[in-house]
C-alpha cells in the first residue's frame, strides 16, 4: 500500500508539558490506523498537530512524499485530511442542516437549500444514517452529533479521516454502525486514523496499531500480530492493574425508594413513564438499555436537573419529591454527567478548585468566608496522586487536560465525600484501561463501605462485572431485572431491544 | 511567499508583558509623524509630557488624581466582567454615587467629619450599586440584557444629575452655574503635599487591595470564578446564579459609585453638570486592558493619568488644538488594545509549500 502520510519525530511541548517527546508513524492509502495511547498519552495533541491547529516544535509531516506545513486545519482541509473532535463543536441553538452548512467553504450568499439538503440527504441515505436535517442540535443525543461531525467531512470529500474517541459516545449498536461506515469508507479508499481505549474495538477494525506512550510512539504492529492482550501488555507496561474484590452480602435497607416516576421532555413527551426502582444500601444497580430510553432523563430527576412530572421518591421513609429535605438530599448525591464539558466543569480554573466545586462551602475547605487555601492544595494533591490525574503545570486551567484526565477529576470530586447514592453515567468513558479498572475499584470499594450505587453504561461487560443486579429500560420503562451472575450479554441486549420482556423480576 | 495570521497555542508570560509595551513605543511613533507634521520634534515632546506627568510633584500628584477614579470604576467594571456579566454602566453609576454622597453632604445636617465621610461613603456606595442592581435584577429574574440596561441607564442618570443642579440642587450663589453650592469643609477629604492629591486615591488602593482578596481569597470570589468559567456547572454545583448575578453588579455597580464620592469630596466639592468627563467608559477599557485583575487596574489607570495628564500639558505647552490630543490618546489605546490581538495570534511568513 502506498504511503499516504508519514509522520517524523514530531514534538510538540506547552509550558511546562511536553506532550509529544518523539512521534513516527504512517498511515498508508485505504487503511484503518489505530493510535493506542494511555490518558494524557498525546493523542489528541498529535491530531490536532495533523490538522494545523497546533504547530509542532520540531519534526516533519509529508503528504504524498511531499513536506507540508498547516498553519490552521482550514490548510489540512483543504489537503483533504479532515477531523471529528473528542469535544464536539456545534451551535447547539441551531438546526442539523444550518450547523452542517457552517463547516461547508464558499457557500453562496443566496444559497440553494434544497440542493445542499439533497446532497447532505445522499450521504445520510447511503450510510444509513439516522438523522433528521431540521431537528435542533441540542436535542440530539451525543451519538448524533457526532454523525453531524461526520457528514461534514464526507461532504468535503476527505481523503484522511481523524476519529478522536469516537466510540466513547456511542451505543454498542451505533458503534457496529460507525464501523461498517467506516469500512465503507475504506473500500473507497480513505484512510483513517481511529482513536479508542477499547480493545475489542481496536482488534476489530484496526489494519495496524501505533501505540503512544508519554508522548512518543513505542511501536506499531499489523494486523494479525496484536490481540487484546498483547496491546494492553503495550499500554500498561510495568504498571500493576488495580485489584478489587466483590462484596457479596447485601444489606437490606431501602435508601432510595423510587415509585411511579414518570419525567416529560422538552417535547412533552414522556421520557420516563412510571418507572419504580428500589435500590438498597450498598448495592451496584446496573442499568443497561439503548442510549435515549431514560436512562439519562432518570439520572437527572434523581439529581434535581430536571423536574420530575408525576411519582414520589422516598429516601428511607421520607417522602422528597417536592419537599426542600430533596435539595440537601440531592447535595449527598453524587453525580457523574453525561456531558462533561458542559456541566461537569469550570474549564477556566485549575485542577485544586475544579476539585471543590461541590464542596467549597465545607468547613475543611474555608475559615469563615475566607477560603482555605492550604487545604484546598493538599486535597488536590491528594486526589491526584490517588486518581493518577496527569495536570500541567501548578494552576493552570482545566481545559488543558486531556479528556480522560478531565474525567478524572470530575469522578475525584463525585467521590471525594463519602456520598450516599452515586448516580453514575458511562463513569469510565473515555478511561484508558489502568484508570478504567480503578474507577471500578472504587466503586465497588465505596459499595463496602455502604455507598450505593446506580450505574448506567453501555458496556455491557463492565455493568456484568461491577452490577448485583441489572435493570433493563426501553422507552422510558424499566422492562425487566437481570441477575449478572446467571444472564449472558445476548439475553440482556435481546432485552434491550425490547424483544423480551424480562427474566423474573 | 506568504503571509498568514496563526492562532497562538498557548501565550506566553513574557509576550502578555512585552506585547502592551511594545505597542506603547509604536503608538508613540505613528504620534509622532504627527507632531512632526505640526512641526513639533516628538522627541522633545515625549521628554516634556514625561516631566510634566511624572517629573514633579505637581505633575505626579496631578496624574494620581487623574487615576483615582478611574481605578475604582475600573476595579467596578473588572469584578461583574469576571463573570461575564458586562456592565457598561460605570458612568451612570458614578453619577449616582456623586449624587447621593452630595445629598448628605449638602442636606442631612451631619457635621461631624467622620460621621459625614461615612455616611457620604455608604450612600454612594448603596445609590451606585442599587443602580447597577436594577440591570442585575431585570437579567436574573427576566434575563434581560445587562448591556443595554447598564448602558441606558447612564442617560437616566447624567440626566438626573443635571435635573437637580440646573433645579431644585441649584446653587442660589452659583451665578446660574448647573452645580450645587459648595459642600462645608467636614465634608471635604483631606488633601496632600499642597497639592489637589486627595485621600480618594488611597481609599482606591485599598480598594484594589481589598477586591484582590475577595476574588482571590474569599468564598464569593470563588463562586463568581466558577460561575464565569462556566454557569451551567455552577448551577449544577449548587450555586444560585441569579442571586449570584445581582450582588456583583450591586458591588460593581457600588464601586463605581465610591467613584464619584471620591471625585465630589475629594475634588469638586459639589456636584455639576459634567460631572465625569467619561471615566465610566475609560473603565471598561481599562478592564479589559487590566485581564480583569485587580492589580492590573491599578497600573492600567496610572498609565491612563499620565496620558491624560501628559496631553493636557501637550496642549497648554505647545498650543495644540485639543483634538490633537484626542488624537494621540486614541492612537495609544488603538495600539494597546491592538496587542490584544498579537498575544492570541501572530503574523508568520510563509514560503509557498502548502499544497492542496
Ligand atoms: N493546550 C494545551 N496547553 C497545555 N497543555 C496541554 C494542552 N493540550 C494538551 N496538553 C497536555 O498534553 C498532554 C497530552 O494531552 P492529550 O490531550 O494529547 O492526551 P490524550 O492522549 O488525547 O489523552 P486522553 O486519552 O485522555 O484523551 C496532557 O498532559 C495535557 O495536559
Ligand atoms: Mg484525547
Amino acid at each position: 500500500m502506498p504511503e499516504l502520510l508519514q509522520i517524523e519525530h514530531i514534538r510538540k511541548t506547552f509550558p511546562g508539558v511536553i506532550a509529544l517527546d518523539d512521534v513516527s508513524f504512517t498511515v498508508a492509502t485505504g487503511e484503518i490506523h489505530t493510535i493506542l495511547g494511555e490518558n494524557g498519552a498525546g493523542k489528541s495533541t498529535l491530531m490536532n498537530v495533523l490538522t494545523g491547529l497546533y504547530h509542532p516544535d520540531s519534526g516533519k509531516m509529508c503528504l504524498d512524499g511531499t513536506e507540508v506545513h498547516f498553519t490552521s486545519p482550514r490548510d489540512s482541509l483543504a489537503c483533504g485530511i479532515g477531523m471529528v473532535h473528542q469535544h464536539f463543536m456545534l451551535v447547539p441553538a441551531h438546526s442539523v442542516f444550518e450547523n452542517i452548512l457552517l463547516a461547508l467553504d464558499k457557500v453562496p450568499l443566496l444559497y440553494n437549500r434544497k440542493q445542499y439538503q439533497q446532497k447532505i440527504q445522499k450521504i445520510i441515505d447511503t450510510f444509513e444514517l439516522d438523522l433528521d436535517l431540521d431537528t435542533e442540535v441540542w436535542k440530539l443525543s451525543i451519538g448524533a452529533q457526532q454523525w453531524i461531525e461526520l457528514i461534514k467531512l464526507l461532504l468535503r470529500d476527505c481523503r484522511l479521516l481523524i476519529l478522536d474517541e469516537p466510540t466513547a459516545v456511542l451505543t454498542p449498536q451505533e458503534t457496529d454502525r460507525l464501523f461498517r461506515v467506516l469500512r465503507l469508507l475504506q473500500e473507497q479508499g480513505k484512510s483513517i486514523i481511529f482513536i479508542s481505549h477499547k480493545m475489542r474495538e481496536v482488534v476489530e477494525i484496526s489494519d495496524r496499531v501505533t501505540v503512544l506512550k508519554k508522548g512518543r510512539s513505542i511501536s506499531t504492529l499489523d494486523r494479525g500480530s496484536f490481540d487484546r492482550e498483547i496491546l494492553a501488555g503495550l499500554m500498561i507496561g510495568q504498571d500493576k492493574i488495580p485489584e478489587w474484590q466483590k462484596n457479596l452480602q447485601m444489606s437490606e435497607n431501602i435508601v432510595l425508594d423510587i415509585r411511579n416516576l414518570s419525567v416529560r421532555n422538552d417535547r412533552g413527551l414522556a421520557d420516563l413513564d412510571q418507572v419504580s426502582l428500589q435500590l438498597k444500601e450498598g448495592e451496584i444497580l446496573g442499568i443497561a438499555g439503548i442510549a435515549g430510553n431514560g436512562q439519562k432523563a432518570l439520572a437527572e430527576a434523581l439529581t434535581g436537573l430536571k423536574p420530575v412530572t408525576r411519582g414520589k421518591i422516598f429516601a428511607g421513609e421520607v417522602d422528597i419529591t417536592h419537599s426542600t429535605a430533596r435539595s440537601s438530599y440531592i447535595s449527598g448525591i453524587a453525580h457523574i454527567p453525561e456531558d462533561r464539558k458542559s456541566i461537569g466543569i469550570a474549564p477556566d480554573l485549575d485542577v485544586a478548585d475544579n476539585l471543590i466545586m461541590k464542596s467549597y462551602k465545607n468547613p475543611l475547605f474555608r475559615r469563615g468566608f475566607f477560603q482555605n487555601r492550604g487545604a484546598i492544595r493538599r486535597n488536590a494533591e491528594d486526589k491526584v496522586s490517588r486518581f493518577a490525574i496527569k495536570t500541567g503545570p501548578d494552576g493552570s486551567p482545566v481545559r488543558y487536560l486531556s479528556g480522560g484526565n478531565i474525567q478524572k477529576v470530575i469522578i475525584a470530586r463525585e467521590l471525594s465525600e463519602n456520598p450516599r447514592v452515586l448516580v453514575a453515567l458511562y463513569p469510565t468513558r473515555g478511561l484508558d484501561i489502568g484508570s478504567a479498572e480503578y474507577i471500578h475499584k472504587v466503586i465497588v470499594e465505596g459499595a463496602g463501605r455502604g455507598m450505593s450505587t446506580i450505574l448506567i453504561a453501555e458496556d455491557l461487560d463492565e455493568l456484568l462485572k461491577l452490577s448485583d443486579r441489572i435493570a433493563v429500560m426501553f422507552r422510558g420503562r424499566i422492562i425487566g431485572y437481570a441477575d449478572p451472575r446467571r444472564t449472558t450479554r445476548e439475553e440482556i441486549g435481546l432485552m434491550m431491544s425490547g424483544e423480551r420482556q424480562d427474566q423474573a423480576s | 511567499m506568504k503571509l498568514v495570521i496563526e492562532r497562538r497555542d498557548t501565550s506566553s508570560t513574557l509576550m502578555r508583558f512585552a506585547a502592551p509595551v511594545a505597542s506603547i513605543f509604536v503608538a508613540l511613533a505613528f504620534a509622532g509623524f504627527l507632531l512632526l507634521a505640526a512641526g513639533i520634534n516628538p522627541l522633545e515632546a515625549y521628554r516634556e509630557i514625561l516631566i510634566e506627568a511624572v517629573g514633579s510633584t505637581y505633575g505626579l500628584s496631578e496624574t494620581l488624581v487623574k487615576a483615582t477614579p478611574l481605578i475604582l470604576a475600573g476595579l467596578g467594571v473588572s469584578i461583574a466582567f469576571r463573570m461575564q456579566i458586562w456592565n457598561i454602566g460605570a458612568e451612570g453609576q458614578i453619577y449616582i454615587g456623586a449624587m447621593g454622597a452630595t445629598w448628605v453632604a449638602l442636606f442631612s445636617g451631619l457635621e461631624n467629619h467622620w460621621m459625614l465621610m461615612i455616611t457620604m461613603f455608604s450612600a454612594a456606595f448603596i445609590c451606585g450599586g442599587l443602580w447597577a442592581g436594577v440591570a442585575g435584577f431585570l437579567r436574573a429574574r427576566w434575563s434581560v440584557n445587562e448591556v443595554i440596561v447598564t448602558l441606558l441607564m447612564n442617560y437616566i442618570a447624567i440626566l438626573l444629575v443635571d435635573y437637580l443642579v440646573y433645579g431644585p440642587w441649584r446653587d442660589p450663589q452659583g451665578f446660574n452655574f448647573p452645580l450645587t453650592a459648595q459642600f462645608a469643609d467636614a465634608a471635604r477629604f483631606a488633601s496632600f503635599f499642597d497639592t489637589r492629591l486627595h485621600s480618594g486615591f488611597f481609599l482606591a488602593l485599598v480598594f484594589a487591595l481589598l477586591l484582590y482578596l475577595f476574588m482571590e481569597r474569599t468564598v464569593w470570589g470563588y463562586q463568581i470564578k466558577v460561575i464565569g468559567s462556566n454557569p451551567q456547572a455552577a448551577r449544577y454545583a449548587g450555586m444560585r446564579t441569579g442571586q449570584a448575578v445581582f450582588w456583583v453588579l450591586f458591588l460593581s455597580g457600588a464601586i463605581a459609585g465610591v467613584a464619584g464620592f471620591s471625585e465630589v469630596a475629594g475634588l469638586q466639592y459639589r456636584l455639576q453638570h459634567g460631572l465625569s468627563p467619561g471615566y465610566g467608559y475609560t473603565a471598561i477599557i481599562i478592564a479589559w486592558l487590566a485581564r480583569r485583575s485587580a492589580i492590573g487596574v491599578v497600573i492600567v489607570s496610572l498609565l491612563m493619568g499620565i496620558l491624560l495628564v501628559g496631553g493636557d500639558s501637550l496642549q497648554m505647552l505647545w498650543q495644540l488644538p485639543i483634538a490633537f490630543v484626542y488624537a494621540f490618546q486614541g492612537l495609544i489605546l488603538f495600539f494597546l488594545l491592538g496587542s490584544d490581538f498579537f498575544i492570541q495570534y501572530r503574523l508568520k511568513l510563509i514560503r509557498g509549500i502548502r499544497h492542496g
